[in-house]
């Protein structure tokens, strides 16, 4: 059977999956909607977790991006994990004793205000509309790549498909449908991995093969030094950012990662605080399986490039690359008229991505407007290495199919857990706490529904027509969330004497430079666009590892402020020191 | 449950997560970053030290860290009777 007839059945047989458990796992009250009947087990709240935390980013792009980025791309694999060690030991036990069903919920009760509340909620709507926004369209990619039809087309199924279980189930349905997801995207991604590693070191684990030598005795990593230097890249395990700044990324995506409503909603749907910490652990465990075998993938996908491409002429390159070619992700310009690939460092496009034009070149190579005046002629999307590599390596179609369905079940999980914070805080935090609060559970459940498709077609509308600043500010979510909640949840849990005054401020104060930042620096909206390129950087911090700095402002604004006003009245000390003691959480609190 | 007790309890907790977070610290921001040139002179297999830690012991070191903390505190939680 062809890729194509392989890829329908394996998707349809997931999305089935996928439909029957929103079926079997409608929600019928708020608190199932919400937080799942709070009474999900640790180790399916763990892969829940994973699934929702592992994007279409995360699986089609992680290995590209340390494969592209070498040592540096260290930052997303520290960055993205050791939020979870957070998590675990400083938020999710905590908040699930608070027991109820939002980030804003534990913003608004812990510092006894509506306007902290309204903060919250807005942060937390910025935050998941910023990531939703390129999940739908990673929806629509992956189809469009796999299933030959139109990005939009694949925008609206993947919309239908989101609704249909968010709709019927909430939180219930997302998480076992995220469940099933995790397993189809592991598997997918395992599958390949393990089949490359075998072939490329004779060990069938990733992880070890990394650390191993290949067919000619020396080990992988030495040689793909050697290939770089030679060509005159920086070595693979060397980077090029400063040390500083590696330090104010991997920090920034670790609070950031603790900080995300959507990450923190899950650790409120476990019957237990211990469970939250366990679950915590299995979450981390799950994702560690994906964020270890990356690397290695990584090392294989860049040494095989190198050597299949590099000086060879362009009429004996193998049919994988013609194949991507067509499909706009390779690109081949013979600047110096000799027929071979020169693959050198430098950028061969000028500006994000080759422009094509109609027609051939000599050799048949497609032919492009924007190629730039460096010496590569090699112009290759880094999301190719997680697609193409099981082609590259001669893999049967069915595991092609696979991950097909393994970006699919990456992209929709995460969409889903988005869409939730949406409409829980549109639902929840805004109608019921502040606008309606005697409205009744059954018309509460409707109106969450309704958000939940309201966020639908919002999300898919920015599917659709990508802001232009979406892709570059994943960043922004990571650092938003950063500079915002993390500093008010941590200090809301660990200082009894932090007060509304204080938490206020050092949000506003946090989430302003951090938005100024990266509104100066990274979007080019304000200021002088020529002062805002690398040597103007403050201490030399990048726009993506500035949360860092937006936490620490907001932590001493908090800090400051809160020893000048008034401490917390009594009751409030009172919550702090019941949600430090896990006995009698028992279900999340109706209300 | 006293305040006494809690106080205790609340210490001890403080304590465990002061030395996880040191040994969380230590492998990531340590070993995968400030000390990576250092730490490069050495081998593990075929990976340079300090790149390992960096893309892969410092995500192994985080998992055993959460299972250890979910371990102390399950104990703790039995010794002050709070486990219910």
């Amino acid at each position: 059977m062809d890729i194509q007839t392989w890829t329908f059945i394996i998707v349809g047989l997931t999305f089935a999956l996928y439909i029957g458990i929103a079926i079997w796992s409608r929600a019928g009250s708020t608190k199932e909607f919400y937080v799942a009947g709070g009474g999900v087990s640790p180790l399916a709240n763990g892969l829940a977790t994973g699934a929702d935390w592992m994007s279409a980013a995360s699986f089609l792009g992680m290995a590209g991006i340390i494969a592209f980025a070498g040592y540096d791309g260290s930052v997303y694999l520290m960055g993205w994990t050791g939020g979870y060690v957070l998590l675990a030991l400083l938020l999710a036990p905590y908040l699930r004793k608070f027991g109820k069903f939002t980030v804003p919920d534990f913003i608004g009760d812990r510092y006894y205000s509506n306007v902290a509340r309204t903060v919250a909620v807005v942060a937390a709507l910025f935050v998941s509309f910023t990531y939703v926004a390129g999940q739908m369209r990673g929806v629509g990619v992956v189809f469009s790549r796999f299933l030959d039809v139109e990005v939009n087309t694949g925008v609206y199924i993947g919309m239908a498909v989101v609704f249909f279980y968010a709709f019927l189930g909430g939180m219930k349905g997302i998480t076992y449908t995220q469940v099933a997801q995790y397993c189809v995207l592991i598997f997918a991604f395992m599958v390949p991995a393990i089949f490359i590693s075998l072939m490329v070191t004779g060990n069938p684990v990733p992880q070890i093969g990394f650390a191993s030598t290949g067919e000619d005795g020396v080990y992988l990593l030495d040689k793909l030094d050697g290939l770089m230097t030679e060509l005159g890249f920086t070595a693979y395990t060397d980077g090029t950012k400063s040390m500083t700044d590696m330090l104010f990324i991997t920090a920034a995506l670790m609070m950031g990662t603790a900080g995300l409503p959507h990450v923190i909603i899950r650790f409120f749907t476990v019957p237990k605080v211990s469970d939250a910490r366990k679950s915590a652990g299995y979450a981390l465990l799950f994702i560690a399986i994906l964020y270890t075998t990356a690397p290695a993938i990584a090392v294989f996908a860049r040494t095989n490039l190198i050597e299949t491409v590099e000086d060879t002429p362009y009429e004996e390159i193998p049919a994988w690359f013609t194949k991507w070619e067509n499909t706009g992700l390779i690109a081949w310009t013979d600047k110096n008229g000799d027929g071979k690939i020169q693959y050198l460092p430098g950028e061969a496009v000028e500006g994000r991505q080759p422009e094509f034009v109609e027609g051939r070149g000599a050799q048949g190579q497609r032919m492009i407007s924007n190629a730039s005046s460096s010496a590569n002629e090699l112009y290759v999307d880094r999301d190719i290495t997680v697609l193409a590599n099981p082609e590259i390596a001669g893999l049967p179609n069915w595991i092609i199919a696979l991950v097909a369905a393994g970006g699919l079940a990456a992209a929709l999980s995460t969409a889903a857990g988005l869409l939730l914070v949406i409409s829980t805080s549109i639902s929840h935090d805004l109608i019921k706490k502040q606008i309606a609060p005697d409205i009744s559970d059954k018309k509460e459940l409707w109106v969450a529904r309704f958000s939940a498709l309201l966020a639908v077609v919002v999300a898919g509308y920015f599917g659709i027509h990508p802001p232009g600043f979406v892709a570059s500010v994943t960043a922004l979510a990571f650092g938003l969330a950063a500079s915002s909640f993390f500093p008010a949840i941590i200090m809301g849990i660990f200082s009894k004497r932090m007060n509304r005054e204080g938490a206020i401020t050092g949000m506003v104060a946090g989430l302003g430079i951090t938005c100024y930042y990266i509104a100066r620096f990274k979007l080019g909206w304000i200021g002088n666009p020529e002062t805002s390129t690398q040597e103007y950087w403050w201490w030399g911090i990048s726009p993506e590892g500035f949360g860092t700095m937006g936490m620490l402002v907001n932590f001493a604004v908090s800090i400051l402020v809160s020893r000048f006003t008034p401490a917390p009245p009594e009751e409030v000390q009172g919550i702090v020191e019941n949600i430090r003691i896990p006995s009698g959480a028992g279900e999340a609190i109706e209300h | 449950m006293d305040s006494k007790q809690r106080e205790k309890y609340w210490k001890e907790n403080l304590k465990y997560l002061g030395i996880l977070l040191a040994i969380w610290f230590l492998v990531s921001f340590g070993f995968g970053i400030l000390l990576v040139d250092q730490l490069n002179a050495f081998k593990l297999g075929g990976v340079k030290l300090g790149f390992w830690f960096a893309q892969q012991g410092s995500i192994y070191v985080f998992v055993i860290l959460i299972f250890v903390y979910v371990r102390l505190m399950n104990k703790l939680d039995k010794k002050y009777k709070l486990d219910a």
